[in-house]
């Protein structure tokens, strides 16, 4: 086989492409992780063939631009309230799927209350939760999910916990809720991790596909701008300080067995007051 | 593969009836006492609500009690919401998804939806809200009250927008314009407020138990997954100022049908009425008594009764005055739509205000003696 044919056998061999569901290039900042989580979303759309049947429930902050990017069919919600938009959606259409897109100021700010409840019912739906620790469109604002001490517009001395209070766990908060069939926290912090996030997206729609309950996935992000560094200084930032403060992994798979040991309301195997 | 749950059978469930022969399959009677708030959710469930979202407040709670019952009967959607806020929203979504959806709540809780009530003009989602109007401000009262007429007709949310409200004052009305109401939001895109208050709520009257059905069409902006066509995107987001403008305006389109075509209103013995009595929901039926004790002593008083108070019958409001001496506006409330009274007579006649507020409701003697005064003063006025 000469060089030449060896090209040419090469030829209309698709190595990688766009996924069809991204519909164009996004415009986000550079540096930013909302492309790859979009596109990490396409992919796993694309692979389990459910671009066709999936409702998008978009969200406000930079989020809300998913539906200009992804070809699904999509309604807004009202900042925080997405959680409660799509419990509508999927309540009515079950035999479809159904997904929330948030950031951490629309998630774990003002929409606390519908993601919680949303969860304790044990809504069939999956929510992916983009968390770069900053209030991004707005200027860079003090997010619930902020690190201590960190600096933004919102706490130019640095986040103080005692006046602002601590940075909201809220993956790990739901992940106690029998409701919640999956519950996991991913990065985009390099391209390994990025393979892991693309998983743990997979495995939450595949548990909607399987009608049990709630996934989540909370993928840890950057926000160069909002952060004042460059892109590649917020892709170091992610791993060896945002990382440090959130952990990544799975925390509740439960129909792999993978849960927190807690007394579960309603099955009570064994008293919680056993000892005293 | 659109329709989702089975429709209706026009045949209600009426659990406030006397046991009938034949039990649950024997034949309706004629008339059958019902209370307010479970009239107007089995109205809806006849009418082919496909899902309803609420949450506990008085005076509404036998509404979503109701439907806690009812809407899993009949296979369909009813969620206990964990606030008002996340109810409208679970509306919000599930009338993306084309469903036909029933949300209601009382004063307070209306607050609480008003961002979503924005959200969902500015997407053109059709939905049915149901204010059973309590006293206010704040927490208020449980009586009935009409002090949310401001809010329902110039306000709530935020943005450029308008809702049809429609305003029974029976239960018997309630009813058919429940059905109404599912029909203004299906045909114009857009939220429809039933605005009832506690009385008409709590009370129990005698109603046909005709409730009818109503059917659907599935229209060709509803979110079910893009498949064989382009995705749709239901948004009030234009960032551009140019494009959202445009969306305004074509909003604004869609309201200038709805006041030229949905105007309702009910005239009461006006044609030879030196004071007009302008009343709606509980505040019309005293207003209906006064104006009988009025002739009876020799007053010649009439009601005009809006049914919509958005768009308010203005016209037909100043055409009924033309001739009276005194407009008199009879109100569980300081004074709200009597604003919209006097936008409609122009000054051609004297208006005039009655009300009480707080869970009191005027008394017809009380009205009467407003009618004197108001004659009186109109009187003086022209002078």
């Amino acid at each position: 086989m000469t060089a030449t044919e060896h090209v040419t056998e090469q030829e209309g061999r698709t190595i990688y492409r766009r996924p069809l569901l991204l519909s164009k290039p996004t415009t986000y900042c550079p540096g930013c992780g909302h492309g790859i989580v979009h596109r990490l979303l396409a992919e796993v759309l694309e692979e389990l063939g459910l671009g066709a049947k999936t409702i998008l429930v978009g969200s406000v902050g930079c989020s809300v631009f998913a539906y200009d990017f992804l070809a699904l069919d999509s309604v807004e919600s009202p900042h925080g309230r997405a959680a409660a938009v799509a419990t509508g959606v999927k309540r009515y259409r079950p035999d479809k799927v159904v997904l929330t897109y948030q950031g951490d100021g629309d998630l774990a700010a003002i929409g606390t209350a519908e993601i919680v409840h949303a969860a304790a019912r044990g809504e069939r739906f999956t929510v992916i939760f983009v968390n770069n620790g900053i209030y991004g469109m707005t200027g860079g604002q003090m997010a619930p999910t902020t690190l201590a001490g960190q600096r933004t517009t919102s706490s130019p001395r640095g986040r103080d916990v005692e006046t602002t209070g601590y940075p909201l766990p809220v993956t790990e908060m739901l992940s106690l809720l029998p409701g919640v069939q999956y519950a996991a926290r991913a990065s985009v912090g390099d391209p390994v991790l990025v393979g892991k996030a693309k998983q743990s997206i997979k495995r939450a729609f595949e548990i909607q596909l399987e009608g049990k309950g709630f996934s989540i996935v909370e993928v840890l992000s950057t926000c160069p701008v909002g952060w004042g560094l460059t892109p590649s200084e917020s892709m170091e930032r992610l791993r060896d300080t945002v990382m440090t403060a959130y952990p990544v992994g799975t925390f509740v798979d439960r129909p792999r067995g993978i849960a927190p040991k807690l007394p579960q309301p309603g099955s009570p195997t064994r008293s919680i007051t056993e000892g005293f | 593969m659109t329709v989702v749950h089975q429709r209706a059978a026009a045949r209600p469930q009426i659990v406030a009836s006397p046991p009938r022969a034949g039990g649950a399959a024997g034949p309706l009677p004629d008339r059958v006492l019902m209370k307010g708030n479970e009239a107007i959710a089995e109205a809806a469930v006849a009418a082919g609500c496909d899902a309803y979202f609420g949450y506990p407040i008085t005076p509404q709670a036998e509404l979503l009690e109701w439907m806690a019952r009812r809407m899993p009967e009949e296979g369909r959607v009813f969620v206990q919401a964990e606030s008002e806020l996340a109810a409208i929203n679970m509306a919000l979504g599930a009338s993306a998804a084309g469903a036909r959806v029933l949300v209601s709540s009382s004063s307070p809780g209306i607050s609480l939806m008003a961002e979503a009530m924005s959200y969902m003009a500015g997407s053109r989602l059709p939905v049915v809200l149901v204010n059973v109007m309590r006293g206010g401000p704040g927490l208020g009262s449980i009586g009935a009250a009409q002090g949310d007429y401001l809010q329902a007709t110039k306000g709530h949310g935020h943005g450029d927008y308008k809702v049809p409200v429609l305003a029974p004052s029976s239960i018997a009305e309630a009813i058919d314009l429940v059905r109404d109401a599912f029909i203004l939001a299906e045909r114009y895109r857009t939220p429809v407020i039933l605005l009832a208050d506690g009385i008409l709520g709590q009370a129990m009257e005698p109603v046909a138990p005709a409730f009818r059905r109503l059917d659907k069409s599935t229209p060709d902006w509803i979110l079910d997954g893009a498949a064989g066509r382009a995705p749709r995107v239901l948004k009030s987001l234009h960032l551009q100022p140019e494009a959202l403008e445009e969306h305004d305006l074509a909003l604004q389109a869609v309201y200038e049908q709805i006041a030229a075509n949905e105007q309702r209103w009910a005239a009461e013995q006006l044609d030879d009425a030196e004071v007009v009595l302008v009343a709606y929901g509980t505040a019309a039926r005293v207003a209906r008594t006064a104006v009988e004790r009025a002739r009876a002593d020799g007053i010649r008083a009439g009601l005009f009764r809006p049914i919509t108070l958005w768009p308010f019958p203005a016209h037909p409001l100043r055409d009924a005055a033309k001739g009276a001496r005194a407009v008199l506006a009879v109100e569980m409330s300081a004074g709200q739509m009597v604003e919209d009274v006097r936008l409609a007579i122009e000054g051609a006649v004297p208006v005039f205000h009655h009300g009480r507020m707080g869970g009191m409701v005027p008394s017809p003697d009380g009205v009467v003696a407003a009618m004197r005064r108001a004659l009186a003063a109109g009187e003086e006025a022209g002078r």
